[in-house]
């Protein structure tokens, strides 16, 4: 059967319809999205900063204090108060009272003047990894800093080779910068998955499928028609949180708009058309549930880089990744928000993309096509 | 009693049935946690290792190379590219192919030298620029920092005498010495895996039946609203725990989380977070009246529950009104007991206030759920 856009404007017009009138999806679709960017990125943020700081000072002398007046200016470190010892430390860990914990042993002063290396002992709860390494990063430059003054009989510590450095594409290291763009492609893969992967399914179980079938159209006709309604939705949606995320969050927007509109749409067509692959092979709207929380939640989390740089995981599940297409539209979206990068660089996600939206497709008529039969 | 228990577990066996019907259910139920457990515990690591390297060495001398040399001695950094142009490093970092590029001078060598004969004189030596991709704003944090201490190190290691700085800096990671993120994480992913799927499960099982029409067959049956909650509740509890259970124990024997703790404790903590789960699934149910309402119910539900959980993102790091919101988060609670119990052995002393809490939040989660159940029946 010939493929005619009449028959499929005339399932999008049925979608259309059923869409709007299921209020809860419709107010989902539009909701959600707004809702949680607002709400994740005021809450949400990776910088460490205030860390709940003790300290025991067992030296009292003017070096012990300016070491720990170091501290408490840097901006970076919250002092909680004082300990006697060390071994006071890890109750409060335990209680998430302190996440670290500074001791300055007796003869501080006598060790730092007469240049002798004065100890001083920095615990940290190393139970968040994360935020322990950054800890122990602040930790060492302050003290690096405190160090720097110290003159040791007239004369500094020389410093035979000086690091210039310089961050680019987030200069205040803000890990809203990272998190906001992030979340656009995230919250759309899920939304994406959420909205499709039923479709086809619902049909089933209501026993409208037979309808469908029975009518003139072809499996083309149909997958088309319904993602159309679809892709008007998730392209507001991600039009509405890159706005936000520019005029709420302040996240810098350096690229060019047009090249993420084509882009979000070919991601757009990829995700929806997992969603209604999922739901032809489902069948009964429980299993589809199931299966659209599977390929999209987590790994749109987890395997996209958006907090968990793929860099660093194993080469198998690297090659895992490739199979969910947020992680392309991650690159996307932080490469045309903070790098200003063009399709010179993101052609590879592009390709990628138009792949995924391919395959998408033709597996999602394909698996309806079965149905039919 | 005995009937009423008769009845309940009349329902059970059905219940059951019906879930084990579907190859493809049994499949999603005993095998897909343990896939994504797998799956996503190698992905859950935020340890900065390895970070990839640009190169523009504009000087070609030994001293140059050493230094370079130096920076990826460690498993810190790895060369991914080099090049004597400047330019080279904005596509490297455009592109992605590096985090971070390392850009040497013409004359370092030269200048290293006049700063090492000048000695402990003072002054700065040679200069070298570093640029970091901010993009990912804590990898950037600890590279720079891994770097600069590396690049000073060895620059006070060419001046050939050794030089003890004035504070040495002893640190101690208590509790996770050699600060491997995944031991953090894995816990968090096992809460998640376990709250998606029984909330799920529990929130569409009701709606199916409402939706297909055979609830009014269960209302018209002897059993009362009371037990036919405990009859739909029961079987995925069961599921549940079984499944908790399991992937606890392959996430022991897979990733080698050390577990300080006590499986009582543990198993506690579960039942605790299940009750809460099991009851947040059944509230769903009692506000939807498809089978779609009810997923993308679910759906909104867990997006802010697993962000505001402290699984990914420091609770500590929100902001005070967040903070005390999440308070009514189980899986926050749960997160808390589990990651303490694995890693720290903490006791019940300490974790009181996380067991109270969850538990209440879990009975006031059920006691709502069956009573909005009680009227929609009724």
């Amino acid at each position: 059967m010939a493929f005619n856009h009449r028959r499929m404007i005339a399932i999008t017009r049925k979608e259309f319809i059923q869409i709007l009138r299921d209020k809860r999806s419709l107010v989902l679709a539009f909701v959600l999205p707004v809702f949680m960017l607002l709400m994740f990125g005021y809450a949400i943020t990776w910088d460490v900063r205030d860390i709940a700081t003790v300290v025991a000072d067992q030296d009292h002398t003017a070096s012990s204090r300016e070491f720990i007046d170091a501290f408490a200016a840097s901006g970076y470190f919250h002092m909680k108060g004082r300990i006697a010892t060390a071994a006071d430390a890890p109750p409060l860990f335990d209680r998430g009272a302190a996440k670290l914990a500074l001791v300055i042993p007796p003869g501080f002063e006598r060790d730092l003047t007469h240049g002798h290396g004065a100890p001083v002992q920095a615990l940290v709860d190393g139970a968040d990894a994360n935020t322990a390494t950054i800890v122990l990063a602040y930790v060492r430059s302050t003290a690096q800093t405190f160090a720097q003054r110290v003159v040791l009989q007239g004369r500094t510590m020389p410093v035979p080779i000086v690091t210039e450095s310089r961050v680019w594409y987030n200069e205040e290291l803000a890990s809203r910068n990272m998190i906001v763009p992030g979340l656009v492609a995230t919250i759309m893969m899920i939304i994406s998955a959420m909205l499709t992967s039923l479709t086809i399914a619902r049909e089933w179980e209501r026993g409208t499928m037979e309808q469908l079938a029975a009518t003139p159209v072809s499996r083309y006709e149909v997958v088309l028609g319904k993602l159309i309604p679809y892709l008007a939705i998730g392209f507001l949606d991600v039009t509405i949180t890159s706005l936000m995320g520019v005029f709420v969050f302040g996240v810098p927007f350096r690229g060019d708009v047009g090249l993420l509109a084509g882009l979000t749409f070919l991601f757009l067509v990829g995700a929806m058309g997992l969603g209604i692959f999922v739901s032809a092979v489902a069948r009964t709207q429980l299993v589809a549930t199931q299966l659209a929380m599977l390929v999209t939640y987590l790994p749109a989390f987890l395997l996209s880089g958006f907090m968990y740089s793929l860099d660093v995981m194993p080469r198998a599940l690297r090659l895992i990744s490739f199979l969910f297409p947020a992680r392309y539209f991650l690159v996307v979206t932080r490469g045309i928000f903070l790098k200003g990068v063009g399709i010179e660089v993101l052609w590879l996600q592009a390709f990628f993309m138009v792949v995924f939206a391919t395959i998408g497709l033709l597996l999602a008529v394909r698996a309806f096509h079965k149905d039919l039969d | 009693m005995r009937e009423k228990l008769e009845r309940i577990a009349g329902l059970v066996r059905k219940e059951f049935k019906q879930l084990f019907r579907d190859e493809r259910m049994r499949r999603m139920i005993f095998v897909s946690p343990i896939l994504q457990l797998i799956i996503f515990g190698y992905a859950v690591s935020t340890d900065v290792r390895r970070v990839s390297l640009f190169v523009v060495d504009h000087d070609h001398t030994q001293a140059s190379r050493a230094l370079v040399d130096a920076l990826t001695a460690g498993d810190y950094f790895r060369v991914v590219g080099r090049s004597d142009r400047t330019s080279d490093i904005a596509d490297a970092l455009d592109h992605g192919h590096a985090t971070a590029a390392l850009q040497i001078p013409p004359h370092y060598a030269r200048d290293l030298q006049t700063a090492v004969s000048r000695g402990f004189q003072g002054g700065e030596g040679a200069h070298v620029q570093l640029v970091v991709d901010g993009t990912n704003s804590n990898v950037a944090t600890i590279a720079l920092g891994y770097a600069e201490q590396i690049i000073r190190t060895h620059g006070l290691g060419q001046l050939g005498v050794t030089i003890t700085p004035p504070v040495d800096l002893r640190e101690r990671a208590w509790f996770n010495p050699a600060l491997v993120s995944r031991n953090y994480n894995i816990p968090a992913v096992i809460g998640t895996i376990m709250l998606m799927m029984s909330l799920m499960l529990t929130s569409l099982a009701v709606v199916r039946e409402r939706e297909l029409g055979t609830l009014e067959q269960l209302m018209v049956s002897p059993l009362t609203p009371g037990e036919l909650i405990a009859g739909k509740t029961i079987p995925f509890g069961i599921i549940a725990l079984f499944d908790l259970v399991v992937i606890t124990a392959v996430a022991l024997a897979w990733f080698h989380i050390p577990f300080l703790g006590q499986a009582p404790l543990l198993m506690l903590a579960a039942f605790l977070f299940l009750l809460s789960a099991l009851g947040m699934g059944l509230l769903i149910s009692t506000v939807s009246n498809t089978q779609q309402e009810a997923f993308l119910t679910t759906f909104f539900t867990m997006l802010p529950v697993m962000m505001l959980s402290g699984f990914m993102f420091p609770v500590t790091s929100m902001p005070k009104a967040f903070q005390w919101f999440t308070l009514l988060n189980p899986l926050r609670h749960y997160l808390e007991i589990v990651r303490a119990v694995f890693l720290k052995g903490a006791g019940f002393t300490a974790l009181w206030p996380q067991f109270a809490t969850l538990a209440g939040v879990g009975i006031a989660v059920v006691s709502i759920a069956a009573s909005r159940f009680h009227k929609t029946v009724q």
